[in-house]
């Protein structure tokens, strides 16, 4: 792991390349990934840079942005599908890439497993075959009993002669996992593998997958464009958006108070605005902003001028309503306003409230029963200080 | 019916079919992976003969085959007489002839199948041969299909690369279709229309064969056509 960081981030000179073992068996040694990856496309006016660097130890990291964000190309670049401008790539003291050293390991030997959005089943090869196709130098026998081993571990042992076309969309999943697991590689890329599936198919597929890598215990880049797939998984997430590191942590710190625009779009932070802060109350801790319709909000003091403009950004099930004007709270921003539509969508209610800016609130239906809601109705809307967000763009 | 020239046109077009399976399918894979920035002029060279006039190719085969060229002096250095006018000079100049029609189905076969697919071959650790065999000719198969039975059709029907290079001469170059000229040269319309027949039916069958395998007739999900 050190030996790995040192190449990535610091100028070795005079050096020679270790040489790179074939094998990635784990012998209880932590092998983390440590990533500085550089790529241009395109050029002209307006070309897409991707420009990241990180380390990624055992476990699984969610990487997350949104599209075109530059996740599949840099999952591209680790598996060494597309060769980077410049950086440089680790597992552990393996050096996939380096670019000063001109190390530019073949796809074929760098054993990583890599499960793309599609799955990449073949569809010609039986789940077996599939299973077997990375142990090609393995003796039959031992091809047999590893690729049972690991369709059990994924619960899949039953679909061996079958082929993909004809096994369910999360019995695909399983078999793509098991396929890429069986190589015993040392990093796992996930692009997108779980997006289609039910939630409760996705979660127990993960729970084996944690199971799995509790054994091995390789880094698992796990790419995701959802929200709840973040909250879901994550140990730990890398935010990115348009080729640079936005971001990293666990959820709460990365989504719970974003401070990029994106992250909180991504993070379901439906109400936002461009705001003016008007006062600093330094005593309070708090500022008071406007936003367009000349609506006040007291919003937690952050490091900013009075008069600058920032975005202010809050969920819409932080929003209390109330329908007459409530009294006695601890909330300091109480707007009135005016309920101009319902929708449903699943267990939701949706709310549109015009208070001179519309605001969109989350309700549930017995709420909007007790509180007889239609609209036309006026309303008041209570949001607690630090259920307001700022984000830079 | 000439059943000879029916004999040596079978002979013939399937010796070239097996020659082109052999020598077209790294043709068709290189041009099917090729980025190289002047593909296209290998791509127009191996289109050629869909243009060329028949003559113009055997007089040029012609030309390369005799004393005068190269070829023609190793070839007879080697086995005692020239490749003009015989069986192997006629298989020489058909491969020619035939090359687009194995190779261009061929390429966008392999084309087709799902870079994915190769994707994730190599991650699992195959070599490039290794993907070609097991992943990338299996589900290509039609592409390959057709390739063989065009290559075999359109060889058997050739007439007039086989006239320049091959001459007319029964067991060893004359073909179906010469035959076939020979008899109406010779106002022997009977002996004509049943060779032509023969001929009819053979390609009829083997354009049928080419047609069905598009349209996937006997369908398998991972076919050419229907791969994502």
């Amino acid at each position: 792991m050190a030996a790995a960081v040192e190449c990535c981030f610091v100028p070795v000179k005079g050096r020679r390349a270790k040489p790179v073992s074939n094998t990635s068996q784990n012998s209880g040694e932590v092998r983390g990934l440590a990533a500085r990856v550089q790529k241009q496309f395109g050029s002209g006016k307006d070309p897409f840079q991707l420009s990241v660097e990180f380390t990624a130890p055992p476990g699984i990291h969610i990487l997350f942005g949104p599209s075109g964000a530059g996740k599949t190309t840099l999952l591209e670049c680790l598996a060494g599908l597309s060769r980077p401008d410049g950086g440089c790539i680790a597992v552990g003291e393996r050096v996939l890439f380096d670019s000063a050293r001109e190390i530019d390991l073949p796809v074929a030997r760098r054993s990583i497993a890599y499960v793309f959005q599609t799955l990449a089943l073949f569809p010609h090869l039986t789940v077996e075959g599939n299973v077997q196709y990375g142990l090609a130098h393995l003796p039959a026998q031992q091809k047999q009993s590893r690729a049972r081993a690991v369709l059990e571990s994924f619960r899949v042992e039953q679909l061996l002669h079958r082929k993909p076309d004809e096994i369910s969309g999360g019995e695909r999943q399983r078999v793509a996992l098991a396929r890429s697991l069986v190589t015993d590689p040392c990093l796992l890329l996930l692009d997108e593998p779980l997006a289609a599936l039910d939630p409760a198919t996705k979660s127990t597929i993960i729970a084996d997958l944690r199971e799995w890598n509790a054994a091995h215990n390789i880094p698992i880049l796990y790419v995701t464009h959802s929200r709840e797939e973040v909250f879901a998984l994550g140990e730990r997430v890398i935010a990115l958006d348009r080729g640079r590191i936005l971001a990293q942590g666990t959820p709460q710190e990365v989504l719970a108070a974003p401070r990029h625009e994106m992250l909180a779009q991504a993070a379901g932070f439906e109400n936002l605005f461009d705001a003016t802060i008007t006062a600093l109350h330094e005593a309070h801790g708090t500022m008071t902003c406007r936003i367009a319709g000349g609506v006040e909000l007291e919003v937690p003091l952050a490091r900013v001028a009075a008069g600058s403009a920032v975005r202010l950004a809050i969920r819409a099930g932080d929003i209390l309503v109330a329908t007459e004007p409530p009294r006695g709270l601890s909330a300091r921003n109480v707007i009135p306003g005016k309920l101009l539509a319902l929708e449903r969508r699943g267990v939701t209610v949706v709310a549109t409230v015009d208070c001179g800016p519309r605001f969109e609130v989350h309700l549930t239906p017995s709420a909007v029963h007790a509180l007889d809601l239609h609209a036309g109705r006026d309303l008041w809307l209570v949001i607690k200080t630090y259920s307001c967000h700022l984000v830079w763009s | 019916m000439d059943t000879q020239a029916l004999f040596l046109s079978l002979k013939l077009a399937l010796s070239v079919c097996a020659i082109l399976m052999v020598v077209g399918t790294p043709v068709a894979y290189w041009l099917s992976v090729s980025r190289w920035r002047w593909k296209f002029l290998v791509e127009s060279v191996v289109a050629m003969p869909l243009v060329l006039p028949p003559t113009v190719l055997g007089f040029y085969v012609l030309v390369a085959l005799g004393p005068r060229s190269p070829l023609g002096r190793a070839y007879a250095a080697l086995f005692g007489h020239g490749l003009a006018f015989t069986f192997a000079g006629l298989v020489f100049a058909s491969v020619l002839y035939s090359l687009p029609f194995a190779v261009q189905p061929m390429a966008q076969a392999f084309e087709s199948v799902d870079r994915k697919l190769v994707n994730a071959s190599a991650v699992l650790g195959a070599s490039r041969v290794r993907t070609f065999f097991r992943i990338i000719l299996p589900l290509a198969r039609n592409g390959v299909i057709v390739a063989a039975v065009l290559s075999f059709a359109h060889t058997l029907g050739e007439f007039g690369v086989v006239l320049m290079v091959g001459g007319d001469i029964p067991g060893a170059t004359r073909t179906v279709s010469i035959a076939i000229y020979d008899n109406v040269q010779a106002l022997n319309y009977a002996a004509a229309n049943t060779t032509a027949l023969a001929l009819l039916v053979v390609s009829f069958l083997a354009l049928a064969v080419v047609f069905a395998v598009n349209r996937q007739a006997w369908r398998r999900p991972w076919s050419v056509a229907s791969s994502r």
